[in-house]
């Protein structure tokens, strides 16, 4: 991609509903090209942060420049450049499925005749060809999902802002879902998503942050996140109700850190078999023992001290 | 055609979508007042003329633009009250409009100038069947239309100002039971306001319909006065900016949070 003004910048960017601040003075900086993640519980002001750079909320302080406009007075500019696929569906169930590209993009001014291209274009990108007649209605929803991103790419956006695209999706719905944004990357386009999954941002992430009370806690590449946030391991216990809090009190001292989860115990080490051995010598008996790498979720609660999925 | 006004693609939207229903909706608007100026015309009509208390007016005529006016409206509260809830929630094309070029006020003034539209093709209908009928002058007929129009754009504007806010259903029915039909009942439309007790006819003169119902009689009756029309145009208008502008403010606070 040629050097062009930056995606998205943000210097201390605010959000404030009446008393209550969303989103509290963050600084981003989304390069051309990149998948960029927002990662965060419910509540940490991610959906806040999506809307202001989807330029259809104001910004209550700080700048927003996207594609290197002013979001307060180049809203619909921006929006002209921009691809959104919100969290609710806003496909419209009496239309068909093609119907709904269409009439989409009529909203960005597109001749007809381009727009019968482009959506017979996407509905094979979103493997929606053999569905372009139905009524969206007969959708599975990760079908339904697929249009709606399909959708979204009508304008052909320089950006992509993805809030949750995979949740309450199935496995497999999940897995093409990823693999038809790795297409759009590899076409230049820069992806901005949120999500509460960890494999999905180590899936589809080159850089991300981590957001909690409004406030990004944290960023960077996966790996660096868990190289400069958590140790290399983790030794992960479970053990019967009865004796668990013993046992948890036996595992002191252990670990580097230790966490407890209501079904596990995460003890973390830069060396795993190391630990199970020791925990194995002070006489504790989990009922599983498993160790394994360190993951963005470790990350996510080393700093915010809670799990991202309760 | 590359691209329009804003404003015009979301007209598109809507036009779009009533391609799908618009022979349904004809149907409603030409049955409409073959049932009414039937009913109410011909055998309504044949008690309340023996009487005499309409100065000389046949009953059909002179209930002709009260029905068109109090009609009019009724379809401009419901196309303007539950499509507008709909399209902020469930459906959601409102916010899916929101994430284009287009500005709330884009989309306001585009789903406006479909109501106007409808209202337009529901008076020529209207109308039309009660040329038909000789219930109205065919020399007067046409001007019943852009009062019609006035009179949708009154209501629909605060209906869409208030329905944009509104987060349940059952609200707008309950407006429409207890705002929307009583001023059917109580405005003019099926008899002259002077029958009612004195102390009620100053608040039937406060309603909008009535205003909308005396400017279409007077005009369509050929009794019409400047000072009478003024007032009435004067007090519609009144309210069509008035909403607009509830509506502009409500649709950018809903629409751009």
């Amino acid at each position: 991609m040629t050097a062009g003004p930056v995606p998205i910048l943000a210097e201390g960017l605010t959000k404030t509903y009446g008393g209550f601040t969303a989103v509290d003075g963050i600084d981003l900086e989304v390069r051309r090209g990149e998948a960029f993640g927002v990662l965060g519980a419910n509540g940490a002001g991610k959906s806040s942060t999506m809307r202001m750079i989807a330029c259809v909320s104001p910004v209550t302080a700080g700048s927003l420049r996207i594609l290197g406009r002013d979001s307060a007075t180049d809203g619909a500019a921006i929006r002209a450049r921009l691809g959104v696929v919100p969290q609710d569906d806003t496909i419209d169930g009496e239309l068909t499925v093609r119907e709904n590209l269409l009439i989409y993009g009529r909203y960005f001014g597109l001749s007809w005749k381009v727009l019968r291209e482009r959506s017979a274009r996407l509905l094979e990108f979103a493997r929606l060809e053999d569905k372009a007649g139905d009524a969206v209605g007969t959708l599975s929803g990760g079908m339904r999902r697929r249009l709606t991103i399909a959708r979204a790419l009508i304008n052909e956006p320089e950006i992509v802002l993805l809030d949750e695209p995979t949740t309450g999706l199935d496995p497999q719905a999940r897995h093409l879902l990823w693999e038809r944004l790795h297409r759009l990357k590899q076409d230049g386009v820069t992806l901005l998503l949120t999500t509460h999954y960890m494999d999905e941002a180590e899936q589809l992430c080159d850089r991300l942050v981590v957001m909690d009370a409004g406030r990004i806690v944290a960023s960077g590449t996966p790996a660096e996140l868990i190289a400069r946030h958590t140790s290399r391991e983790v030794l992960e216990l479970k053990f019967a109700a009865d004796e668990r809090q013993v046992m948890i009190d036996k595992c002191r001292g252990l670990a580097e850190r230790m966490e407890e989860l209501p079904y596990r115990l995460l003890l973390y080490t830069d060396d795993g078999e190391e630990t199970l051995a020791a925990v194995n010598a002070r006489g504790v008996r989990p009922r599983t023992a498993l160790i394994r790498r360190s993951t963005l979720e470790d990350v996510f609660l080393t700093l915010t001290g809670r799990s991202l999925v309760d | 055609m590359g691209t329009s006004a804003p404003a015009f693609r979301e007209l598109g939207y809507w036009l779009f979508r009533y391609r799908r229903t618009w022979r349904g909706s004809i149907v409603i608007s030409v049955a409409n007042p073959l049932f009414f100026l039937t009913a109410l015309g011909l055998g309504l009509g044949k008690l309340v003329d023996r009487d005499g208390a309409l100065h000389g007016e046949s009953y059909l005529r002179f209930i002709l633009p009260g029905m068109l006016v109090a009609a009019v409206m009724q379809t401009a509260f419901l196309e303007a009250a539950g499509p507008v809830l709909q399209s902020v929630r469930q459906r959601g094309n409102y916010r899916a409009a929101a994430a284009t070029p287009l500005s709330p006020e884009d989309i306001l003034y585009g789903h406006l100038m479909f109501w106007a539209l409808r209202a337009v093709q529901n008076a020529v209908l209207f109308t039309g069947v009660s040329v038909v009928f000789g219930a109205v002058d065919p020399a007067r007929a046409p001007l019943l239309v852009p009062i019609a129009l006035l009179v949708a754009v009154a209501f629909a504007t605060p209906a869409a100002a208030w329905s944009v806010t509104v987060t349940r259903p059952s609200q707008i029915s309950a407006v429409f039971r207890f705002a929307v039909l009583p001023l059917y009942m109580f405005s003019g439309t099926f008899f002259p306001v002077e029958q009612l007790p004195s102390w009620l006819r100053p608040l039937a003169w406060a309603t909008p319909l009535w205003h909308g119902v005396d400017l279409g009689r007077a005009v369509a009756l050929g009794t019409a006065t400047p000072f009478r029309v003024l007032v009435h145009v004067g007090y519609l208008t009144a309210m069509a900016v008035a909403g607009l502008l509830v509506a502009r403010r409500n649709y950018r606070r809903t629409l751009h949070v």
